[in-house]
């Protein structure tokens, strides 16, 4: 019968401490005897006396119609940069660092709007389909909801998230400021191609311009493959009607697009046969590369993935066991394999994928850490079913360029950014965003 | 970047065409029909070759008035930058990215962007305001100012589509096979 410290030996997989991931299924165990008695990492202090706590003394609170979560995760929010609703854009970020598993809380969903979050009542809204088509048509919600439906979950990715990588000198900001534009969830909702084919699809037609009726009317324009593969007109959203921010009463939802294509508040689809060259198309969404040319129609959010625990301010409070997770995703298909390395990339192991890996939705990947106490480098990088992989950054910003001087978390100096990105770890147990 | 395309093109789209005729025959059917005039206030969409362009027009010298008294509180005097990025930017294409200050005369491949998007977006506090002929004014103003055209030059239906923008043909979709193109 092996030792202790001989599982422990054998459960490395990459250097720095990363352990094999099976340390995940239970033989974690041996490792955790090894701390108590070997390593002497745990504290071995003795648990106070056990009592019973004033809440299990009295009947608890009434059961409200629409449960919140508890008062004491009152600091598990979205990161708001314009609260008093001043005449600009609006972002709300998720905070996965305080997340788990795969599916957004619609209330943490993160939010960008372009002109406020309209009140659309929905027995007036309509969605008009026109252009292109034998017979221009209008849909009422409550017809939308007798059609047959489909659900999926998908993640929806801002084309702006982690946009502040792009910065030359690592901004100092954590993993909701940083990471805070993407969120997965379960959609439902009518599949496009059914009420584009009711209307008559014009051979002539290869685009379709959406439009919402948000403020700024958001239009963009998507090529009309995507609608007979596998576009939905959404009305629901983890099971509710979508949230306001998201575009009740309804929204376009293109799985593994850029989040701004997917127009909310959905209210018009024009078959064209060319792109109309819209503002957020021809000026927001499009980049300039240093050679002078711009990557234009940036449809498709990237192989990646990211650690949102260890995070800034979400260090390991002390040396031991720690589990390394975080989310990967492809806006091509499904997550074949996510590595992580404890030393800036050195060296790697292979991490845990939790079931389900589904195709174009966060894939939760786990790591098994013994951290030593010392400094360290924490990456992740993905690989999808089509063989795409995460690229460093360095081999990101040779044909993407970064910025000359130091940008800040909330600026977007470029979009579609899907590097490796790298948390470095000190010996107090802080984190703070580095490139390795 | 570093993305391989999947083959869900143009011709998977023919496919489905065919395969769908008659077109919608066993869906619910619950779209009510709408004519093309009827449907017209929404049918905002301006197409880079001038389709959805109303009649009117308007002068580089109509627009300066407007901007003072609509844009400059958000866009700064003169387009210069306030609360919001600059409208207009001196800096000529090409741009050399990330962090490029991407405006209208330096990036933009369309003039009827600018149509489309201040009729349908601006004013932020009060959109759909401006008549077509202060939002063809605008367009010749912003125009102008971004050193497109010149201070004498009216645009209308029929110029603001012939308008060339400077940085046109710096350009290429990142994913060719998705993105379709004019046969």
């Amino acid at each position: 019968m092996r030792t202790n410290s001989e599982h422990l030996t054998a459960d490395l997989v990459a250097g720095n401490g990363l352990l094999h991931r099976r340390a995940l299924l239970g033989r974690g165990l041996a490792f955790a005897g090894a701390v108590g008695t070997g390593a002497g990492f745990a504290t071995g202090a003795a648990a106070e006396p056990l009592r019973e706590p004033d809440w299990s003394l009295v009947p608890g609170d009434a059961m409200p119609p629409y449960q919140v979560p508890s008062a004491f995760e009152k600091s598990v929010v979205r990161l708001i940069d314009n609260p008093n609703s001043q005449p600009v854009i609006s972002h709300a970020r998720t905070p996965h660092h305080l997340l788990n598993g795969i599916i957004t809380p619609n209330g943490l969903h993160f939010n960008v709007n372009h002109g406020g979050v309209p009140a659309v009542d929905p027995s007036q809204h309509k969605l008009l389909i026109h252009g292109l088509v034998t017979r221009p048509l209008v849909f009422t919600v409550d017809a939308l909801l007798r059609y047959p439906m489909v659900s999926r979950i998908n993640f929806l990715e801002c084309g702006g998230n982690s946009a502040s990588l792009f910065s030359n000198e690592p901004v100092q900001a954590t993993v909701q400021q940083i990471h805070g534009f993407v969120s997965c969830s379960d959609w439902a909702g009518v599949p496009l191609a059914v009420l584009l084919e009711e209307a008559g699809v014009d051979p002539k037609a290869t685009w379709f311009v959406a439009e919402g009726a948000d403020a700024p009317h958001l239009t963009r324009s998507v090529p009309l493959s995507k609608a007979f593969d596998d576009a939905i007109v959404a009305l629901y959203q983890n099971g509710e009607r979508l949230m306001p921010g998201n575009g009740y009463p309804m929204r376009l939802f293109l799985p593994g697009w850029e989040g701004n294509m997917n127009t909310k508040y959905l209210r018009r689809i024009r078959l064209t046969d060319a792109p109309a060259m819209t503002y957020h198309e021809a000026h927001t969404y499009t980049d300039p590369l240093p050679n002078g040319k711009s990557f234009q129609f940036y449809f498709i959010q990237e192989v990646k993935s990211f650690i949102s625990s260890p995070s800034p301010a979400m260090g390991p409070k002390a040396p031991g066991y720690v589990e390394i997770s975080g989310v990967a995703y492809s806006g091509t298909g499904r997550i074949a394999k996510v590595m992580v390395s404890a030393d800036g990339g050195a060296s790697w192991g292979e991490a845990a994928l939790q079931e389900p890996a589904l195709p174009k939705a966060f894939t939760r990947f786990r790591m098994p850490w013994r951290w030593n106490g010392g400094p360290a480098v924490l990456q992740s990088r993905a690989w999808d079913e089509a063989g795409n992989v995460q690229p460093t950054r360095a081999e990101f910003i040779a044909l993407r360029g970064q910025t000359k001087s130091p940008a800040t978390w909330p600026q977007f100096p470029s979009h579609h950014f899907n590097a490796v990105a790298s948390w470095a770890v000190d010996s107090k147990g802080e984190v703070r965003n580095v490139y390795a | 970047m570093f993305t391989r395309e999947l083959d869900t093109g143009v011709i998977t789209l023919a496919a489905v065409l065919l395969a769908a005729a008659p077109a919608g025959a066993d869906g619910p059917n619950l779209g009510q029909p709408i004519s093309q005039a009827d449907l017209a206030p929404w049918d905002l969409t301006v197409m880079p070759d001038g389709t959805g362009l109303p009649p009117g027009g308007g002068t580089p010298a109509q627009g300066k008035t407007l901007f003072a008294d609509n844009c400059a509180l958000c866009h700064g005097d003169d387009g210069k930058g306030g609360i919001v990025e600059p409208v207009v930017v001196n800096n000529p294409p090409p741009l050399n990215g990330p962090g490029s200050v991407k405006s209208i005369g330096n990036f933009w491949p369309a003039a009827t962007t600018l149509f489309d998007f201040i009729r349908r977006a601006m004013p932020f506090t009060e959109p759909r305001s401006l008549t077509d002929d202060q939002v063809y004014a605008l367009t010749a103003y912003l125009l102008y100012m971004n050193k497109v055209i010149s201070e004498a030059d009216a645009i209308d239906a029929t110029s603001l589509p012939r308008v060339k923008m400077p940085n046109r043909d710096n350009f290429f979709p990142e994913f060719p096979k998705l993105t379709p193109q004019r046969p």
